[in-house]
């Protein structure tokens, strides 16, 4: 299976990536391959096999509903780039 | 053209947790802002989820309440979008396996039908942050505290066909998530939104049309608006030759009108898969027997047995039944007021429910207590004090001048029943109005409620209304 240059591109916004111009046809090249490798699963019988969620064949444990949790805002707050009347300030993000 | 609206809702039901689904957090509303954000719902680098068992237990019980399926096995899976308010990159939702699938619940239509709406699935996943986008320099200020918080989502399946419908619909979902006390239903706090997947199609015609969904709409008031907005737009675009686009749009309720967020072009593409964090839900028979038993009487049932035990018209149990709270509220007046359940509907729904929506309060904030309201009624059962008198008795109770027994003692509201003291007030009003005593006594029959009227006045309203007009239809009459 190969990808398109425009398909590689969309992947990299989905994913956040800058990618350079030039380097889109060696992304695309290395993606197409490892797609092929995976591609190569698709040839076994699957019929009456449960899709794996994970790998390990357990179930999760889970937590009593208590709050465990004090408030740690300062020590966060300190490594953050930018903050004001308690909040996380970002670049403005109004659709 | 006959056009024909499909609907289905997603109801995103906030979930009475003390802590957060996936942290140990608390939930608190309305805390200094990222004071309940953890390293977990900050999305720090190393951190991992583990599941709120009472998350689950609800999402069950809620499961139970619908007669839909609870798996044994569900899994959680990655949502991936950026925005800072959900700072991991992805939501934690399930996807191809929910905990909760194919219920239903039945909703009682204006016309007096039931119809059965089906719910396709109910999954669990983590609310996101807050984005405040006012007075920070043109920045975003994110508020954390809500990330985390563990949501049900209930969706419908497209079997609503207009607004009042889907309005009925969440109403009674709202009323379930509250009887089963899995959710406070706030909408002005968030607790309990609503989106609306609307589309319309010619009437008759089997293919849906394409369907723009309306989100966050957070009143029934506005949902019933912003839907048929949505339904007319729609129908207006069709009807002039145009196309409906499968968008998101947000509802505006100072224009009462909808507006595209998201064009076609930019359509989210979440690329879910199973969280490698989180192994699969496994739920086995005990947990869901143990749920099983803690569902309480659910509305329906409620309602039937008001009808049956009590004697209520449906509507009158309906109004009754609408919370947990009112109806227990009812249940104990009735009892406090040995048995009189007609007339203690007729209070509870007339007077008392009257003053508390004129003062925007709730049951639970009543200034009179069940047990004074059945003890006024028993007042007026056992005639110390006629319905009209009960009335300035409620208001001096709604007023906090305690129970009915004092505000009659203090007022002097008690009723006149002694015969002889009435038959008194009569002999002087029929003195003091010998012409319309000849007139009545010449045929005019009308005047006896001015007779009575007389009388009551004379008495302020004290006398037994039933003495008064016993005695006096024999004075008037036989002399």
């Amino acid at each position: 299976m190969s990808l398109s240059r425009d398909q590689v591109t969309k992947i990299a916004h989905l994913a956040r990536l800058d990618i350079a111009e030039a380097d889109v046809a060696k992304y695309q090249s290395e993606l197409s391959n490892i797609l092929t490798m995976v591609e190569q699963m698709s040839a076994v019988d699957t019929k009456g096999v449960d899709p794996m969620p994970h790998p390990f064949d357990l179930g999760q444990r889970l937590r009593e509903d208590e709050v465990t949790e004090s408030n740690q805002r300062e020590s966060f707050q300190a490594i953050a780039p930018q903050v004001e009347a308690g909040l996380y300030l970002v670049p403005k993000v109004i659709e | 053209m006959e056009w024909e609206a499909v609907i289905g809702l997603e109801i995103h039901a906030q979930l009475a947790t003390r802590s957060k689904i996936f942290s140990g957090a608390s939930t608190d509303f309305g805390a200094e802002p990222n004071t309940q954000a953890c390293a977990v719902d900050l999305g720090l680098p190393g951190v991992l989820p583990v599941l709120n068992k009472e998350a689950v237990r609800m999402a069950a019980k809620f499961g139970l309440a619908v007669g839909a399926t609870v798996a044994k096995r569900s899994v959680f899976a990655r949502k991936n979008y950026f925005y800072p308010d959900l700072p991991k990159g992805y939501q934690i939702s399930q996807y191809e396996l929910p905990i909760v699938a194919k219920g239903k619940i039945e909703i009682e239509l204006e016309s007096g039908e039931h119809k059965t709406v089906g719910i396709t699935r109910a999954h669990l996943e983590e609310d996101a942050g807050k984005s405040l986008h006012e007075d920070f320099h043109g920045m975003t200020g994110i508020d954390l505290n809500r990330a985390g918080t563990p949501l049900l989502e209930i969706v419908s399946e497209p079997d609503l066909r207009s607004a009042a419908e889907a309005v009925t619909y969440l109403k009674k979902i709202h009323s379930l998530v509250r009887y089963l006390e899995i959710c406070d239903g706030n909408m002005q706090e968030g607790s309990f939104r609503c989106d609306a997947n609307v589309s319309v199609r010619r009437k008759g015609a089997d293919k849906f049309g394409t369907r723009a969904e309306i989100k966050n709409v957070n009143s029934f008031r506005f949902v019933e608006k912003a839907i048929n907005f949505e339904i007319e737009r729609q129908i207006e675009l069709i009807e002039s030759g145009g196309q409906v686009v499968q968008e998101t749009r947000l509802y505006d309720a100072d224009k009462d009108e909808t507006r595209s967020m998201r064009s076609k072009e930019e359509a989210m593409d979440y690329r879910y898969f199973p969280d490698p964090d989180l192994l699969p839900l496994i739920i086995d028979d005990a947990f869901v027997e143990g749920v099983r038993k803690t569902l309480p009487e659910l509305p329906d049932a409620k309602r039937e047995r008001f009808v049956k035990d009590y004697g209520l018209s449906n509507y009158d149990a309906s109004v009754l039944t609408t919370s947990r709270e009112l109806a227990q509220y009812y249940e104990a007046v009735v009892k406090a007021a040995k048995g009189e359940a007609k007339l203690s509907a007729n209070w509870v729904m007339g007077e008392l429910l009257g003053a508390l929506n004129k003062e925007n309060k709730d049951i639970t904030q009543s200034p009179i207590g069940a047990q004074q309201l059945g003890g006024m009624i028993c007042r007026i059962t056992d005639n110390t004090i006629s319905g009209k008198i009960a009335k300035q008795v409620f208001e001096a109770m709604w007023a906090g001048e305690g129970d009915a027994d004092a505000v009659i003692e203090a007022k002097g509201l008690r009723q006149v029943t002694d015969t002889g003291a009435i038959a008194k007030i009569i002999d002087d009003v029929i003195a003091k109005n010998p012409e319309q005593v000849e007139q009545y006594r010449s045929g005019k029959d009308k005047l006896f409620g001015f007779f009575v009227g007389q009388v009551m006045k004379e008495s302020k309203g004290k006398a037994n209304p039933g003495q008064v007009n016993d005695l006096l239809k024999q004075k008037l009459d036989n002399k």
